[in-house]
């Protein structure tokens, strides 16, 4: 398997998504399963190839420096799940 | 007459001539939706009260210029001003976003009427619409068999006469594969055609917005509205958009068209590829020139795009954190938990797995094996369009492997197989229905180069004309 | 003790560009302004919004890669850097990873007489955070609030090598680096309010030794001044390390300017991955020699080169010149001057002596100040007429700065101009002469210095406005008669 549990339980925290301990086993199995998968790619030499990031031939896509009308604050923050002073209400950073 | 059986190009023309209102045929969709919705379950949210208060303004005013006074309904990953906007995720439930995305702001500026948001997998991430947090969608042609996913919402309630089009989203085959399921036209155009700005992101260098509709005229009128540069997308193309009305004619002769043979391969289903097979002589008959092809980097498609598209929507997703709108953890002491636990209970078990599976593809020591190899192999693909389009103007086949199967039934893998590598290419591609099997559509994929939606329209036109399977609706009465 | 070792610095230095609007998408820029009223769905990161680049950003990084001897890249792109915080909307920084827009440059810098290249690794451009705003410290706070005006403003980030010897050094780099800024005028370059930030790497290693020392960063350095006292007290901390046999860790450290030390900033991080990749919503960016070209035409005179001019045009000092340079308003300033009053030197004094200190003193710029390089010139016309003295002048500087005044109005109203009637000032000196005797007697006796007091009475008793000379020359003649 090419992922374990704490493999998950790793990435769940650079994902910032919390799992259950179920959930850590059964990603970790379908993840390895889908990563297995991708192991055909290996019959291709693909040291030559330039990746394909863009798939328009599009460049300096730029727009002029002029300002557009901004939300007003309550629209800014009319999703919010807290707010407070007009601004969003987070916990505590530490 | 029921009004909400007409097709768009129909009522629109009645609507300008003043034979029927704008109420009226909100009447007839809103009445048709109160009879099926219960068992087709096509909507997230019903905006008809908005939708009689347009169409009324319509009737007072009276004008009725293309799409004016049509109902319509949208995926839930567009963003709609004033209107929950979803992605049938628990994330976003409730969500009311300040702007519409550019496709829904233009048939909304054009008069259309939006009837309600559609269903959809949860944020695009499924294949039957069965991840949406709030229902699965059911099949108009048998209610016990997916309508496809993750469009399955539109093209439910298209196929169900429950709106008269839909704008949908397309990333991996989405909309194809959804219409091709419920048997109606769905259009992926080419990448950058369609302002993706609205579009709750997933893959964004898949993701496009396409129509679903019950012919291929109504698809190139829809086309002709939401199609065009905007500024606000930065991959949008600013080659001119063609009245698409122009390429619906049935004569294709000298069209030639090519048919992959791997797309005929074994794990597709014999009676799909005997229909198929089948469209493709009349084709011949229609003049064109039918060939075989090859698209030999295929079989590379479905894990290139697994690595590119969870990669992508890992970031896209991040910004869903409880802190400035969605879902919450209102008990989390610190940011960190607050974060992690609002990501972990708002987003359903597709999604985290998605998400997780793309930060292993972009983490550092992944990021060459993972990512950088996908890109490379989606160039492989790329060209293999390449190589096919300096000989053909088009190519057909299959737009899924199988037709609509029982809820539960199959391997998910095979839904997407067809649809991806047009995705990955960027180019257009358009289902339309090519075929009955059982008594169950099969979705007739075409696939032609960059800005070809003419001649996907055009091929689309003549073959519909010829055949008539847009005209055979499910039967919902009972 | 310090001769014995060698520090290595490094800077990362954050800009803020003065353009119009964000770096990708239409929004004002604010300072100041209501929380989160300048704020759109791409920069709250809202569903569904795609970022579009703006010109200017790309324009601004041009010119101050050209003006730092970079070379401009051909071809560069944005990648996204993924980290969850709550002031980044996005949560993930739209930058610049490993295709730049420019790179391999230098600036120059003055070291007693000796001059020095720093070099430039590269220059990005990336988007700003917001801002958290907490209820005390960051550690005792129970929660923070989140104001995304500033999330999405244009940086760029412009990292030397690690070429810098000296704390002092460092400062030099950073004064000049700013005053290139400010010469192009991309950034209003204020360390307090965060449009300039700057962020050092040291280590130190044996005079000799090859091999750097293991490094540490410093962050929190928000002024000249704490640049420079953060690095010294670094540079002795690993120093005193060393010497113990200690050892050193790579880490990050922040700058307390309370206390005047730099502490650890290790906290429960987890070990960080920014999983980097090509952004695919922004095409990448092509930039031709044509364009190089078309920026480079645009680019002002550089502070360097303005020095070099002040100095062999108007035989200033190095010193004056560079003092005159430091801020592309101040030259601006002292160049109009003197384009209506040929006297650079004097006009140096004034600018760097009393218009600074006014200005310092009231905490305030050049641009916004009421005195304009022409009133300067009239006042220091009336000068040479002999109209106010230099004494006068400073009082009339003075008020020219607080009213805004033209010079003559001010001389006019408060009745300040120069006594040079010789009989008027002769009644003053012989006043003076009769009421201090025993002055009079010791100049007599040959105490010169006697002289200078019963100046200062004569100019007293005129309440400042005679003639210095000519009292001067008046109380000499007096004092001769035998």
């Amino acid at each position: 398997m090419a992922l374990t549990e704490k493999d998950v339980e790793r990435l769940s925290v650079l994902a910032r998504i919390s799992l259950t301990e179920e959930e850590k086993k059964a990603f970790a199995r379908q993840m390895s399963s889908i990563l297995d998968s991708a192991a055909v790619l290996d019959e291709l030499s693909t040291d030559r190839i330039e990746p394909l990031i863009y798939v328009l031939s599009k460049y300096n896509v730029m727009r002029d420096d002029k300002v557009r009308p901004s939300l007003a604050n309550d629209e800014a923050l009319a999703n919010a799940p807290l707010k407070e002073d007009a601004m969003f209400k987070v916990p505590r950073l530490i | 007459m029921n009004l909400y059986h007409l097709t768009v190009h129909k009522a629109a023309e009645m609507l300008n001539r003043r034979e029927i209102k704008a109420q009226e045929v909100l009447e007839a969709v809103s009445r048709r939706i109160d009879l099926v919705e219960n068992k087709i379950k096509a909507f997230i949210t019903l905006t008809l009260d908005q939708a009689e208060k347009k169409a009324k303004e319509l009737d007072d005013r009276h004008e009725f210029t293309g799409l004016g006074g049509i109902p319509y309904g949208v995926q839930d990953n567009l963003c709609t001003l004033g209107v929950t906007t979803t992605c049938a995720s628990k994330m976003l439930e409730g969500f009311i976003p300040p702007y519409d995305a550019t496709a829904v702001g233009r048939l909304k500026a054009a008069g259309a009427v939006m009837v309600g948001k559609l269903n959809m997998d949860e944020f695009g991430m499924g294949h039957f619409t069965e991840t949406s947090c709030f229902h699965p969608t059911n099949n108009p042609w048998d209610l016990t068999r997916v309508a496809g996913g993750s469009s399955g919402g539109a093209a439910a309630a298209v196929a169900a006469g429950e709106v008269y089009y839909a704008l949908a989203s397309d990333t991996g085959g989405s909309l194809r594969q959804s219409a091709a399921y419920c048997g109606v036209v769905g259009m992926r155009p080419t990448y950058g055609r369609v302002s993706r700005y609205g579009l709750v992101a997933v893959a964004s260098s898949m993701d496009q917005v396409g129509p679903v509709t019950r012919n291929v005229t109504d698809c190139a009128l829809v086309l002709n509205l939401i199609c065009g540069y905007d500024g606000l997308d930065s991959n949008s193309l600013e080659a001119e958009v063609p009245d698409y009305r122009g390429y619906l004619e049935t004569n294709l002769k000298g069209m030639r068209i090519g048919f992959p043979r791997e797309y005929f391969e074994n794990y597709v289903d014999e009676s799909v590829r005997d229909a198929v097979k089948k469209a493709l002589l009349k084709y011949e008959e229609l003049g064109a020139v039918v060939e075989e092809t090859g698209l030999p980097h295929s079989k590379y498609a479905l894990p290139v795009f697994r690595l590119l598209a969870s990669a992508e929507a890992s970031s896209n997703m991040a910004r869903f954190d409880g802190v400035r709108y969605g879902y919450r953890d209102e008990e989390a002491q610190d940011i960190a938990e607050m974060m992690s636990n609002s990501r972990g209970r708002g987003f359903g078990p597709e999604v985290k797995r998605n998400i997780l599976l793309g930060t292993y593809v972009l983490s550092k020591e992944q990021y060459d094996t993972y990512y950088l190899r996908a890109m490379k192999v989606r160039r492989l693909i790329k060209e293999d369009f390449d190589r096919a389009f300096e000989k053909y103007d088009l190519l057909v086949a299959p737009t899924t492997a199988t037709v609509a199967f029982p809820r539960g039934e199959r391997n998910e893998d095979l839904s997407d197989l067809l649809t991806i590598p047009a995705s990955l290419a960027g180019i257009p591609a358009m289902s339309i229905p090519g075929g009955m099997v059982d008594g169950l559509p099969v979705g007739l994929q075409l696939m032609g180069p960059r800005l070809a939606e003419g001649t996907l329209l055009k091929a689309a036109y003549a073959f519909e004309q010829a055949a008539d399977y847009h005209l055979r609706t499910p039967v919902l009465e009972v | 003790m310090t001769e014995k070792y060698e520090a290595v610095i490094g800077l990362e230095v954050h800009v803020e560009l003065k353009t119009n609007t964000k770096a990708f998408c239409g929004c004002g820029l604010s300072f100041g302004a209501l929380p989160n009223s300048h704020v759109c769905p791409g920069c709250l990161g809202m569903p569904g919004a795609i970022p579009v680049l703006n010109r200017e950003l790309v324009e601004f990084a041009i010119k101050t890669g050209l003006a730092l001897n970079c070379k401009i890249a051909e071809f560069c792109r944005f990648d996204r850097k993924n980290y969850f915080y709550p002031d980044l909307p996005a949560n993930y920084q739209i930058s610049q990873l490993d295709l730049p827009i420019a790179s391999a440059g230098y600036l120059e810098i003055e070291s007693e007489g000796v001059k020095k290249k720093i070099g430039i690794n590269r220059v990005h451009m990336e988007e700003d955070a917001g801002k958290l705003v907490h209820q005390g410290s960051i550690m005792t706070t129970p929660y923070s609030l989140v104001d995304l005006n500033r999330a999405g403003t244009p940086l760029l980030e412009i990292v030397s090598e690690p070429d810098i010897r000296s704390p002092r050094e460092a400062s030099m780099y950073m004064e000049k680096l700013r005053s290139i800024l400010l010469f192009l005028r991309v950034s209003d370059c204020k360390m307090e309010e965060g449009s300039l930030r700057c962020d050092a790497n040291v280590s130190v290693r044996p005079r000799g030794q090859e091999r750097l020392g293991t490094r540490t960063e410093i962050k929190n350095l928000n002024s000249f001044r704490s640049l420079e006292r953060a690095l010294e007290y670094e540079i002795k901390r690993h120093i005193e390390l060393l010497e113990e046999g200690g050892e050193l860790v790579q880490e990050t450290r922040t700058w307390d300017e309370d206390r005047q030390v730099t502490l650890s900033m290790r906290s429960k991080e987890e070990a960080q991955d920014y999983r980097y990749f090509p952004d695919p919503n922004l095409p990448p960016v092509i930039i031709d020699p044509e364009w190089v070209e078309r920026v480079r035409k645009t680019l002002p005179e550089l502070p360097d080169q303005a020095r070099e001019r002040l100095m062999s045009e108007y035989n200033l000092s190095s010193y004056d010149a560079n003092l005159l340079t430091m801020s592309k308003d101040v030259l601006d300033f002292f160049d109009a001057c003197v384009a209506e009053y040929n006297e650079p030197k004097l006009i140096a004094n004034w600018v760097m002596g009393e218009l600074t200190r006014l200005l310092n003193q009231n905490n305030m710029e050049i641009k916004d100040c009421r005195v304009t390089p022409s009133s300067l010139a009239a006042m220091l016309k009336l000068m040479e007429q002999g109209t106010i003295s230099g004494k006068i002048a400073k009082v009339v500087f003075e008020e020219m700065f607080n009213t805004g005044d033209a010079p003559e109005k001010i001389v006019k109203d408060r009745g300040l101009v120069q006594i040079s009637d010789e009989s008027a000032i002769k009644a003053i000196v012989d006043e003076v002469i009769a009421a201090n005797p025993k002055v009079v007697e010791d100049f007599k006796a040959g105490k010169e210095k006697a002289l200078g007091f019963l100046v200062g009475q004569v100019m007293k008793a005129s309440k400042g406005k005679a003639n210095p000379e000519i009292v001067n020359r008046l109380l000499r003649e007096e004092l001769s008669r035998p």
